[in-house]
């Protein structure tokens, strides 16, 4: 267990490593046009050549990459080439918040995506047929375009909730819980629909086994061989795609969080790319990187805790 | 990128023609390809038809409600929303195929090369999956945007190198199958070239696979874009789809009717390409050759009441020995309904008797129907299948109408069942010991600490050396002979007064298959339970039963005492069967019927 840990993180760390490298290199690679984007197009060469100089883009790429790793490793990934503010601190002060919206997300379109698919496979009828239709249409429409209608619907229409705009919890959890429904329910509607599909498909597999009849034969209540057996057997594909999706709900965040104008590191890498604010794009990468990696082990120890095969080492 | 990952594609063969018939035979799909060619034409000739230009601000038009001059209004700089929406079409279907074609060219060549020629290929690929898995594809975006600037067309050229993987697994799938058929050695011997053969063989398998998967692959191409310009990272200069969104956005408040347009386009293009694939898909599926789900039951006419079975009466031996008639099965028709609302039947009419304390054989060849009359039995018939008519008699309750509250009273306690395939048949997610404790716990009511005690017993019962460790054990550490002991304790934990057994031996080695038997044997005479053989095989019966009934697809054709069926068979298909074993054993010598009955 603790070391299957280990050799999870330490896989993990190389392949942070290897997406830096890769990150890097296509960052940093044209020095020349980074310093032009940063002084204006109206810039004299000479300007130009100093900025470069400046900035110590004028060194060999992989002498710069190394110098990035040595300081890396100690924590420290520079600041902001705009604003000075430190890398770390910008990345970890959005931190909270775009978890928050996307944790809110994973959970809710887990348990309502397992209802769902649980209800499809079990009962069949039109509540199947419901859950085939929403699952295509949450595949074909982007989930911009959904958060958008929530907005109008909501926001603008109805004034239930605020449109834009972020309370901190530790402002007011009531005023907290109104400013994330919307992000929260606008992520998490297309992977309800990839989730409910997915469980619809395992839980049918599963109540196809041989197994599922031999429990009954002894006594068992259809009701009770789904809840415990079936669910149980089911719950591996589902937490696989459950892991993907988490990638496209950060992924997702970045659009949801500029439409409510929630102060997330999406928002932050939005205005870090049209800024071209090199070191902080190449944190966000970072800490991407990271989170998904931490998200992976913890879904693969979460199949190990369901799957007695997969609890090897 | 993994959250684009796309479903499978089935590969089926020569359909292309008829693919595209009924494709157009679905209204859904029709209204679908109609729109994208619509989209198709905007997007070649829509900059020529736009009445105005789509860049000409003017500040009178500013937000314009729509009228006669302009249809749709104008946007917040006062440009002509019907000429920036038409002529948007173009970049924005220009820049989506941008990623497809990179993502075609990169999946489709990397694939055929890697498929065809590569070994060491499958841990590269996977080692590549796991770097573009680890980031969302819009922040590798971003990241290109913050490096390279804002060319809609570069993005798109990187995210088409991030979806390429979709394409290649595909490839890389069929050409590795197809790689290894004997008719792809048989062309290189011929002395056909790689590439001709991969041009033949290969890419006439995948084609419309890949045309499925790039619509899905557009359509999504389409929504990234969409939301990249919509973010304000695109080229502001150039109207698309998302552009104008992110304009419209900005005006919310004043003039949402702005969003609607590119929104409607976005989305139902995007919808379009999906649907069409969706079909296609479907399409493909249905035309692959299926496996009919029951294809071991010999489908059969409608019911008619068939010749009466054979029946022999009971000798002195089965006299003696036998009880009370514990289960009556009369004139039982089981059918599955089909698609086209018919009904296949399987079993045509069977009447069985088992009284206590008999071994009851049934026999019959694969398909013939004895399966299918067990489950009849135990209400446990596969999803559509279910009993048309005759009675199933249990000691004083009708089964074969009965609800779920009946058969909760009945099944474990008083009817059990154990299974042919014993792997199969335990829970893989739970120890060997909870799966015994749950049912007595439910159906006996025991305290966790009784049952468990009473597991152990069992165990030990049946035979298996170490109790304790097999309790806590999980199906996949023990043997499948180990397993089958754990099945029968199982099936015997409540006390059934009727054991029913399908081809309890039949997926065990041959050392254990006796072993097995004489547990059930065993078990079966000391508890005095009636107890229901399902077998293909006369060995068995001949060592075990005191009676036994021949099947033949889904009718009983004889039945009567083991002794007089062996000496005296009278149906043609008995005697055929049991011919058959002396064929069997007749070049093996002597020493074979005493094998044969032994098992």
């Amino acid at each position: 267990m603790l070391s299957f840990v280990l050799r999870r993180l330490a896989s993990g760390v190389v392949l942070i490593i290897v997406i830096s490298a890769l990150a890097f290199a296509m960052l940093y690679a044209n020095s020349e046009n980074i310093a032009r984007r940063i002084l204006g197009q109206n810039a004299t060469a000479d300007l130009v050549a100093r900025k470069t100089e400046e900035l110590g883009l004028d060194r060999p790429l992989w002498e710069q990459y190394v110098g990035w790793l040595g300081n890396a490793v100690q924590g420290q990934f520079g600041r902001s080439w705009f604003t000075g503010e430190l890398v770390t601190t910008g990345v970890t002060s959005r931190f909270a918040v775009t978890l928050s919206i996307v944790l809110g997300a994973t959970i809710l379109a887990a348990v309502v995506g397992v209802l769902l698919g649980v209800i499809a496979a079990t009962r069949g009828g039109w509540v199947d047929r419901v859950v085939q239709v929403l699952s295509i249409l949450g595949f074909a429409i982007p989930g911009f375009l959904v958060a958008l209608g929530l907005v109008l619907l909501f926001s603008i229409e109805l004034r239930w909730f605020k449109a834009t705009g972020y309370i901190p919890i530790t402002t007011s959890f009531g005023g907290w819980l109104t400013s994330v429904t919307l992000p929260v329910v606008a992520l998490a509607v297309a992977t309800i629909v990839v989730v409910a599909q997915q469980v619809r498909g395992s839980v049918t597999d599963a109540l196809g086994r041989d197994y599922v009849r031999t429990l009954r034969s002894r006594g068992l209540s259809m009701r009770r061989v789904v809840a415990k057996h079936v669910l149980r057997n089911a719950g591996g594909p589902a937490l696989a795609v459950l892991a993907v999706q988490f990638i496209g709900l950060l992924g997702g965040a970045v659009i949801v969080e500029q439409i409510f104008a929630i102060p997330g590191l999406g928002q932050l890498a939005v205005s870090s790319t049209v800024k071209a604010d090199i070191p902080m794009v190449m944190g966000l990468v970072i800490a991407t990187a990271v989170i998904v990696v931490i998200v992976n082990i913890l879904i693969d120890l979460a199949q190990a805790a369901l799957n007695p095969k997969v609890r090897l080492s | 990128m993994t959250e684009y990952a796309v479903a499978p594609v089935p590969v089926a063969n020569s359909t292309r023609a008829s693919l595209v018939r009924r494709l157009l035979r679905n209204p859904v799909a029709v209204i679908a390809i109609a729109y994208l060619l619509v989209v198709a034409v905007v997007a070649v000739i829509g900059r020529m038809i736009s009445p105005y230009d789509p860049k000409t601000a003017s500040l009178q038009l500013v937000l314009a409600k729509p009228s006669p001059e302009h249809l749709l209004g104008a946007d917040s700089a006062g440009r002509d929303v019907l000429s920036r929406l038409l002529t948007a079409t173009q970049i924005s279907i220009a820049a989506a195929l941008v990623a497809l074609v990179v993502a075609l060219l990169i999946g489709v060549i990397g694939g055929l090369l890697a498929g065809y020629y590569g070994k060491w290929f499958d841990s590269v690929s996977s080692w590549l999956t796991s770097i573009v898995m680890a980031l969302p594809a819009i922040i590798v975006l971003l990241a290109a945007r913050a490096a390279l600037g804002p060319s809609i067309w570069v993005s798109m050229a990187i995210f088409g190198v991030l979806l390429s993987p979709a394409f290649f697994r595909l490839v890389y799938a069929s050409v590795s199958a197809v790689r290894t058929e004997l008719y792809v050695d048989a062309a290189r011997v011929s002395g056909l070239s790689d590439l001709s053969i991969i041009g033949r063989h290969v890419l006439s398998v995948v084609r419309a696979p890949i045309i499925i998967q790039s619509a899905i692959i557009l359509g999504i191409a389409i929504a990234v874009q969409s939301g990249l310009e919509f973010l304000g990272l695109g080229d502001l200069s150039v109207p698309s789809w998302g552009s104008m969104l992110n304009d419209g956005f900005a005006q919310i408040y004043r003039a949402p009717i702005l969003m609607l347009w590119p929104s409607l386009a976005i989305g139902l293009t995007s919808m379009a390409l999906v649907l069409v694939a969706n079909i296609a898909r479907d399409e493909l599926e249905r035309a692959a050759p299926r496996r009919t789900r029951r294809s071991r039951a010999t489908p059969a006419a409608a019911y008619v009441p068939g010749p009466a079975p054979i029946a022999h009466p009971d000798d002195a031996r089965a006299e003696k020995r036998l009880g009370e008639v514990l289960l009556n099965v009369r004139d039982l028709v089981v059918g599955y309904d089909r698609d086209d609302s018919g009904v296949t039947e399987v079993v045509r009419g069977v009447s069985l008797e088992i009284r206590r304390g008999e071994v009851h054989g049934l026999i019959g060849e694969s398909g013939s129907g004895k399966t299918q009359t067990a489950f009849a039995v135990l209400g446990l018939l596969p999803a559509g299948g279910r009993v048309i008519s005759g009675s199933i008699h249990f000691d004083g309750t009708e089964l074969a109408d009965a609800s779920e509250q009946v058969y909760s009273r009945i099944r474990g306690r008083r009817i059990a069942y154990v299974p042919q395939e014993p792997m199969s048949n335990l829970d893989p997610s739970f120890t060997i010991g909870s799966q015994l404790v749950e049912p007595m716990r439910v159906t006996l009511g025991l305290s966790a600490k009784a049952a468990k005690a009473r597991a152990l017993d069992l165990l030990d019962r049946v035979g298996i050396p170490n109790p304790a460790r097999t309790f806590a054990a999980y199906p996949h550490e023990v043997s499948g002979g180990m397993a089958q002991r754990v099945l029968i304790a199982g099936a015997v934990s409540c006390d059934p007064e009727l054991l029913i057994a399908d081809e309890p031996t039949t997926a065990l080695d041959v050392t254990v298959q006796a072993e097995v038997l004489d547990l059930l044997r065993d078990l079966q005479e000391e508890r005095n339970m009636g107890l229901l053989l399902v077998t293909h095989n006369f060995g068995v019966v001949a060592d075990l039963c005191d009676r036994v009934s021949v099947m033949q697809s889904g009718r009983i054709v004889e039945t009567g005492p083991v002794r007089t069926i062996f000496a005296q068979p009278e149906h043609e298909y008995t005697k055929s069967l049991l011919d058959a074993i002396l064929e069997d054993a007749a070049p093996r010598g002597p020493l074979a019927t005493g094998t044969e009955a032994g098992r």
